[in-house]
């Protein structure tokens, strides 16, 4: 790819940009959120069309007006939102575009997709159906269909951000037999370990230009986040060390069940204090989301109880937990933080809108709400065009910051922050971690429920492996035994 | 009465109209059905079947073909659906809007047409029906062949394209394209199917279905064209389709059920029991709420319905 350029109606998205690919390699692409990889590697898949600029595969100059000159050309993007037909089994997602006859031949698809596997080592069963699958097992399946095509160059956008380790180490495994076995690919990435784990070259992208390209061997993690970052990054988080208060919220024996009437969590108990932080570590989905959806009062638990600041609370209730001061940052932002068509004004005061000042006898305080969110806007450096524009078009980052301005204003006793970094890049990363950090030493108790294990022995002070929705055990953060922690995510005692 | 309701000759008369009535329910559930399945909710169906009985007895009634009649319709029902999809698909306006929009502009323009062509006589005009066919042999089984075998052409085209309807969804890779895109048209997209286009092929099927099915009514049912004779037949169909579950079997088997009320009814008032004929005119339609309420609930709706796909919205 020579001098690819995009825009998109006011941004420059692709400036400029410069991209080689060689037979047998991992090549990294890296680069904040925004910096126009993704962009990039959909001009390749011929999702989006260039402004300027030409593409050649080995040598050819070729036009890619859509994925299906791409795939004609060996190429298969995986995105990060997988593209799958959940309702339908894994043989028909495979297979789907590449028929062959008028009348579906199963009988030889799934042949030809049990030699693929065979030959890969992907193991799936071609009858089940999609939404039975692991979000690991998915994955497999994208990388399936993209081999049923016959693809040469795969290109994968941030594919770990939704993995354990565990199912990221297979997906490494995965790559390299891949690359072994002649096949090329795109790794889309702003997580440094990672991109310096898997790939043998690594492009920078910032701001939708090219930065610099890397050999592996050349190169260091330091060096690779000054690029990316274009500064020097902070490396540790400072916080002024001070003891753990008084007991604010305590969680005894709880049993729950998810919305498929499984049991999600069992015989859970905790205690969380102030100027603590307590991390729930784990693979996602061993109970995190049935915890923070009970901890919201959205799920009911079917025995057990929440005590909330020395006062037990009834289940179920989301106001109740907002009264008795708990902030809630939800796992996903977009669908259960945010209305994505309302203004950020309106999503800002959603928690607050029917205290006083701003509502007065059932009627909404308009100009005391705006200057109230005015305020807030600049305290978190939120940046948007405007109290009144929507939040959806505000980025990830500024998303969740509207999130943290609504649910920290009232100076809460206990936050629950569930994910609270998922596909955030580094900026917004780092400004996340410190405005926890200044919770706490405000004196809030905080739960901290995240997938990332890296963000949760930076952050707290205990950490709390579940597996299968019971604890598996407990460590302080001076005892930190990452193998321990390993073995307690995969079950084994 | 009784008598009359349980003799050989009412129960044979009963399961005859009921395929009849069934006839123009299934064939537009069947238009419906491949339609959403494509993601596109078509509620321009009432219209462009009432705009199909229209133009479908009216192209009769100028040349004494009734095929050409059945054409007409077919093709007319194919317009009003590429305008359909130039709103919904091609504009990503919203597929309610845009459905309604078709549904009152098809109806008026219905009327409108029919006013410009015949005027406004003291007895409207008819032609000659279609006349059931019977098919030879099969028809003379008794009992069974009476209510089978002589039956109008377009009722045994209807029943066969059941079949040929599902196994063209779930046996060919064009259905498995139209159900994908249904689901999620962005996986469509990224293994190289046209989702727009695909789009705009099954709501001509569609819309094609809705003709025929509107002029069955004039053609067959009756002989005259009334700006009532859809009476909301193609709402009973957007019913069926949530009824079947989005499955050609289920979904005529819903419309068998409405022709069977249908025929029912009709069979009820002219044995004689003293009742409004309202409330006879209300039983299918009664029955179907009711057997909404009890599946619909179980219903998967296409994850892709009402969702306009567009490619190049946000940069990543």
């Amino acid at each position: 790819m020579v001098d690819i350029t995009k825009r998109f109606v006011d941004v420059v998205a692709n400036d400029k940009v410069s991209f080689s690919l060689f037979p047998n390699e991992v090549c990294a692409l890296l680069g904040e959120n925004g910096a126009g990889k993704t962009t990039l590697m959909n001009i390749l898949f011929g999702y989006y069309l260039c402004d300027s600029g030409e593409i050649r595969i080995y040598g050819r100059i070729v036009r890619l007006g859509s994925p299906k000159d791409a795939i004609a050309h060996g190429i298969s993007m995986i995105h990060q939102h997988f593209t799958l037909v959940p309702s339908q089994s894994v043989l028909e997602n495979a297979m789907i575009g590449v028929e062959g006859g008028f009348f579906l031949d199963k009988k030889k698809a799934r042949k030809r997709l049990l030699e693929i596997e065979k030959q890969f080592g992907l193991d799936l069963d071609p009858d089940a159906m999609a939404f039975t699958l692991t979000i690991g097992q998915q994955q497999k399946l994208e990388i399936l269909k993209a081999l049923y095509r016959e693809a040469k160059i795969l290109i994968m956008d941030e594919p770990t951000a939704v993995l354990a380790p565990i199912e990221t180490r297979e997906l490494f495994a995965t790559l390299r037999t891949l690359v072994d076995n002649g096949r090329s690919v795109v790794f889309i990435s702003h997580k440094l370990n990672e991109v310096m784990e898997i790939s043998d070259r690594i492009l920078v992208l910032r701001e939708g230009k090219n930065v610099a390209e890397r050999k592996k061997s050349e190169t260091r993690v330091q060096e690779l986040a000054s690029l990316m970052v274009g500064r020097e990054i902070l490396e540790s988080l400072q916080c002024s060390d001070s003891a753990a208060g008084n007991t604010v919220l305590q969680l005894k024996n709880l049993r729950v069940r998810n919305s498929k009437g499984v049991v999600a969590l069992d015989g859970f108990s905790l205690d969380l204090r102030e100027r603590e932080i307590v991390g729930i570590a784990g693979v996602s989905g061993n109970g995190q989301t049935e915890l923070s959806e009970l901890l919201f009062g959205i799920r009911r638990p079917e025995e057990g109880s929440i005590v909330l600041d020395g006062k037990e609370v009834p289940g179920g209730s989301p106001s109740a937990m907002i009264r008795a001061g708990m902030a809630r940052i939800p796992e996903d932002r977009i669908s259960t933080g945010v209305c994505m068509d309302l203004s950020v004004m309106d999503n800002m005061i959603l928690v607050d809108h029917c205290r006083e000042p701003f509502s007065k006898l059932g009627l909404i305080n308009g100009r005391e709400i705006r200057s109230w969110v005015l305020d807030r806007v600049r305290d978190f450096q939120v940046k948007t065009d405007g109290v009144d524009a929507p939040v959806k078009s505000l980025s990830g980052g500024n998303l969740q910051k509207v999130i943290l301005a609504r649910e920290l204003a009232g100076q809460p006793k206990i936050i629950i922050a569930c994910q609270p970094t998922r596909g955030l890049d580094v900026g917004a990363m780092e400004y996340v971690h410190q405005a926890i950090l200044r919770q706490k030493e405000r004196g809030a108790g905080i739960l901290l429920i995240s997938d990332d294990l890296d963000e949760v022995l930076l952050l707290c002070d205990r950490v709390i492996v579940i597996y299968e929705g019971r604890i598996m055990g407990e460590l302080c953060s001076d005892g930190i035994d990452r193998e321990r922690i390993g073995l307690w995510m995969s079950g084994v005692a | 009465m009784m008598a009359d309701i349980f003799s050989a000759s009412f129960i044979t008369g009963l399961i005859g109209a009921t395929l009849r009535m069934s006839t123009p329910i299934i064939l537009a559930t069947l238009g419906e059905i491949i339609t959403e399945r494509a993601g596109v909710l078509n509620l321009g169906i009432e219209g462009i079947m009432l705009f199909g009985a229209a133009s479908g007895f009216l192209a009769t009634l100028a040349t004494g073909n009734l095929w050409f009649g059945i054409l007409m319709a077919a093709l007319s029902g194919v317009l009003l659906a590429l305008l359909m999809s130039f709103l919904a698909v091609n504009l990503g306006l919203s597929q309610h809007v845009a459905g309604l929009g078709i549904t009152i502009f098809a109806s008026g323009l219905a009327m409108f047409i029919y006013r410009k062509a015949v005027g406004s006589p003291v007895v409207p005009p008819t032609v000659h029906p279609f006349s059931p066919l019977a098919i030879p042999f099969l028809s003379d089984i008794p009992f069974i062949g009476e209510s089978f075998f002589k039956q109008y052409f377009l009722t045994y085209i209807t029943w066969a394209l059941i079949p040929l309807v599902s196994i063209f969804l779930f046996r060919t890779r064009f259905g498995l394209r139209i159900r994908t895109m249904g689901q999620n048209p962005f996986a469509a997209d990224t293994v190289g199917v046209n989702v727009n286009r695909t789009r705009t092929i099954c709501l001509a099927i569609g819309g094609a279905l809705f003709g025929v099915a509107g002029a069955f009514l004039t053609l067959a049912h009756q002989n005259m064209f009334l700006i009532d004779v859809v009476g909301g037949r193609g709402w009973i169909a957007i019913a069926m389709t949530i009824f079947g579950n989005w499955n050609p079997l289920m979904g005529s088997l819903g419309g068998l059920m409405f022709g069977f009320l249908d025929a029912l009814q009709l069979r009820l008032q002219s044995v004689g029991i003293h009742l409004p004929i309202h409330v006879f005119l209300m039983i299918p339609y009664l029955m179907t709420i009711v057997a909404l309420v009890g599946v619909s609930r179980k219903a998967t709706v296409p994850a892709g319905l009402l969702k306009p796909y567009r490619r190049e919205e946000k940069g990543g």
